[in-house]
């Protein structure tokens, strides 16, 4: 039996580079004004798939993606660095889920790759920075957990070991497998596409990205049905609806403001050297230094 | 039953961690405000008398676990003896650090009691709801806030139908403040037999180094931070020159630490440290808001800004217009010449 490591990797909006254009005029997100990327931390967790399997004796990386659509493209991303295969799971009745609701679809996606050996998320994806889904799947998969890996340090079809990074240090652990790992940053960068994967998957799809295409692609996937990209729906998950989207979510948000600065009266200088020594002066009189 | 617990920390040195202390803190006035008590929960091996650290920050019930297994921290025996203490108590609200650990055990409780839990809070709250489609009012709910969304909007969460309500807080946004030094309560011990199984072991630490922390900014009187604005790593020199000369540290914003012109331990917002010092001199910041949220109850902030509409500047007491570079050496000049 092959060594099979299921990666958990998110599409997110990217939040790092939110300009002044993704407001809109009456205080909404502009989403379409934010590309969207492969969740950096998930990136992280890619790569140490990939060094685990290039480890192991026979080992095979497949990848779940939860969201839209467009979320397929993660999926040709994992495969152009060396992922077998992934999965997106899309339904309209996802929508709205929170970090419970997540973990619950991720987790029976999960089951149905069964028997694995490893879970790896990213520590936290960048549109909320939650930290949640991957020890939330843990728990729901009944697996261990270990947190904020940095290193892979070793491995045996039973157990794993990891250097993980914590706010004040390091811990090395061991846990038996299955296991759930959640990669922080500070593991090595995923490494880019390879070119030859790149070619081989660049028409890789799912049956609803084909709709929009004006090639036809049924030829194509007769030949190389590794170019298709399942779905997963609720239907094939075998979710109970009651714990989806929001009905199967208790956070809800009761209220989003826009931010407003309140208004101080602030004192304007120029660098110019009086304005600087007078303020410096002003400052030690007042005894808030000196 | 239905009262507040505060999931405590325990340092190596057998201390209750300052974050635990922070949220008893807040968790006393919540408690206050709902007239419900506040019980803290402590898992730990050895620990420095409890009563004492403890009483003083209105802790009605100390629910204490002891075993040699239970130091370091590991997800799943802590987990267990929670799941199974919330199980029984049935707490109305449950707070977390956001720290290594209390990020690691909060969602995997949560996700075994299948209830809501929020990150990363800058604000609690107890307030009503209304449900829309039902108009069922929903009274004292914890409002749970937080900035979302690249830190454009403020989000208000509620778990209306589900308990606890779970929340983890950083260190230092909430302030820590003994309530009464007179305070008693009393201690009850956990027979964990009952609460954990064989399982709970399956990981195993065989290797730890943990510091001190070693940079303390959160107790920095005067801050000089710097931004993506200052430009460089050497930029930065002048801010640590600047900083010592005026006894100060020296903190900065996450576009900053991802830029690599400093150490990650001096990041200042939500995903940071929140500081509140008597003077924060902010450089080359434009002021989002998850960075303010970890510096603007600073008593004088001044901001040094080429760009004359920088967020930072509404809530700045000074604001010089210019260049970091051009001004810093100034301000140390300056300060060097009227200073006795
Ligand atoms: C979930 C989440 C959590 C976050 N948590 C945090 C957090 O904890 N802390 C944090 O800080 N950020 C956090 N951020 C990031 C935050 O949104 C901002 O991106 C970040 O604070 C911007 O940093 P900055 O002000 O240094 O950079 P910029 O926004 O790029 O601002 C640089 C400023 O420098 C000025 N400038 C440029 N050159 C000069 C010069 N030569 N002289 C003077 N001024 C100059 C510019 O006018 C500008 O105002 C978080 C974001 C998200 C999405
Ligand atoms: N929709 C999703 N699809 C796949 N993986 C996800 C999804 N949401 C979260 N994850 C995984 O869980 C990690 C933590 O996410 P979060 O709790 O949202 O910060 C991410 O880094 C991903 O690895």
């Amino acid at each position: 039996m092959s060594f099979r490591i299921v990666v958990l990797a998110k599409q997110v909006p990217d939040t790092r580079n939110v300009g002044k254009d993704a407001m809109k005029a009456d205080g909404t997100v502009n989403r379409a004004a934010l590309p969207a990327i492969y969740n950096p931390e998930d990136l992280n967790a890619l790569e140490m798939a990939l060094e685990i399997k290039s480890k192991m004796k026979d080992a095979e990386i497949i990848v779940v993606t939860m969201g839209p659509p467009r979320a397929a493209e993660i999926i040709r991303e994992s495969v152009y660095r060396g992922a077998d295969k992934g999965y997106l799971i899309t339904d309209r009745k996802f929508a709205g889920s929170d970090t419970l609701a997540t973990s619950y679809a991720i987790s029976l996606a999960v089951k149905k790759l069964a028997p694995f050996h490893l879970v790896i998320s990213g520590r936290q994806a960048i549109d909320g920075d939650t930290a949640q889904v991957g020890p939330q799947a843990a728990e729901k998969l009944g697996i261990p957990q270990i947190t904020y890996a940095e290193e892979f340090i070793s491995a045996t079809e039973k157990d794993i070991t990891i250097k993980r990074r914590l706010e004040r240090g390091i811990e090395v652990v061991k846990s038996s497998l299955p296991a759930l790992i959640t990669v922080h940053s500070s593991a090595p960068e995923c490494r880019p596409r390879n070119a030859k994967l790149l070619m081989k998957f660049k028409h890789a799809r799912t049956v609803t990205e084909l709709q929009e295409e004006v090639r036809d692609y049924t030829e194509l996937f007769d030949k190389r049905p590794y170019l298709q990209i399942e779905e997963w729906t609720v239907a094939d998950l075998d979710a109970n609806v009651e714990f989806l989207g929001l009905s199967g979510s208790p956070t809800k948000v009761k209220k989003i403001e826009n931010v407003v600065l309140q208004q101080k009266e602030t004192i304007l200088l120029t660098e110019s050297d009086k304005d600087i020594e007078g303020l410096m002066k002003e400052l030690i009189d007042i005894h808030i230094i000196g | 039953m239905n009262n507040i617990f505060v999931y405590c920390e325990v340092t190596e040195e057998g201390l209750i961690a300052d974050v635990s202390l922070e949220l008893l803190s807040k968790g006393r006035k919540l408690a206050n405000e709902l007239n419900i008590k506040l019980e803290a929960i402590v898992i730990c091996d050895q620990i420095q008398n409890i009563e004492n650290q403890l009483y003083p920050f209105g802790v009605d019930v100390i629910h204490i676990a002891q075993d040699s297994r239970l130091f370091p921290y590991t997800t799943l025996p802590h987990s267990s003896i929670v799941v199974n203490l919330f199980k029984e108590e049935k707490p109305e609200i449950a707070l977390f650090g956001a720290t290594s650990i209390g990020r690691d055990l909060a969602p995997r409780v949560a996700s075994s009691l299948r209830c809501g839990l929020t990150a990363d809070c800058t604000s609690l709250e107890i307030g009503d709801h209304t449900e829309n489609k039902t108009q069922k009012l929903y009274k004292n709910l914890l409002y749970q806030i937080r900035p979302a969304f690249g830190g454009n909007i403020i989000a208000t969460i509620i778990n209306p139908d589900t308990r606890p309500q779970m929340a983890t807080v950083r260190e230092g946004v909430m302030k820590k403040e003994e309530f009464s030094t007179s305070y008693k309560g009393k201690l009850k011990k956990l027979s964990i037999e009952k609460y954990l199984k064989e399982d709970d072991f399956l990981v195993e630490i065989l290797e730890r180094h943990v510091e001190q922390q070693k940079i303390n900014i959160k107790g920095a009187q005067i801050i000089v931070a710097g931004g993506y604005g200052v430009g460089s790593k050497e930029n930065f020199q002048m801010l640590h020159q600047l900083a010592e000369a005026i006894g100060g540290e020296v903190g900065a914003t996450r576009a900053a630490v991802d830029a690599g012109m400093v150490e990650h331990s001096r990041q200042i917002g939500q995903t940071g440290v929140t500081v509140r010092p008597k003077l924060y001199i902010a450089c080359g910041i434009s002021g989002a808001v998850q960075h303010r949220a970890g510096m603007d109850q600073s008593s004088k902030i001044i901001s040094i800004n080429n760009d004359p509409k920088a967020p930072i500047n509404k809530i700045a007491d000074y604001t010089i217009i210019g260049n970091v570079g051009d001004i810093l050496p100034k301000m140390i000049k300056y300060y060097k010449e009227n200073s006795k």
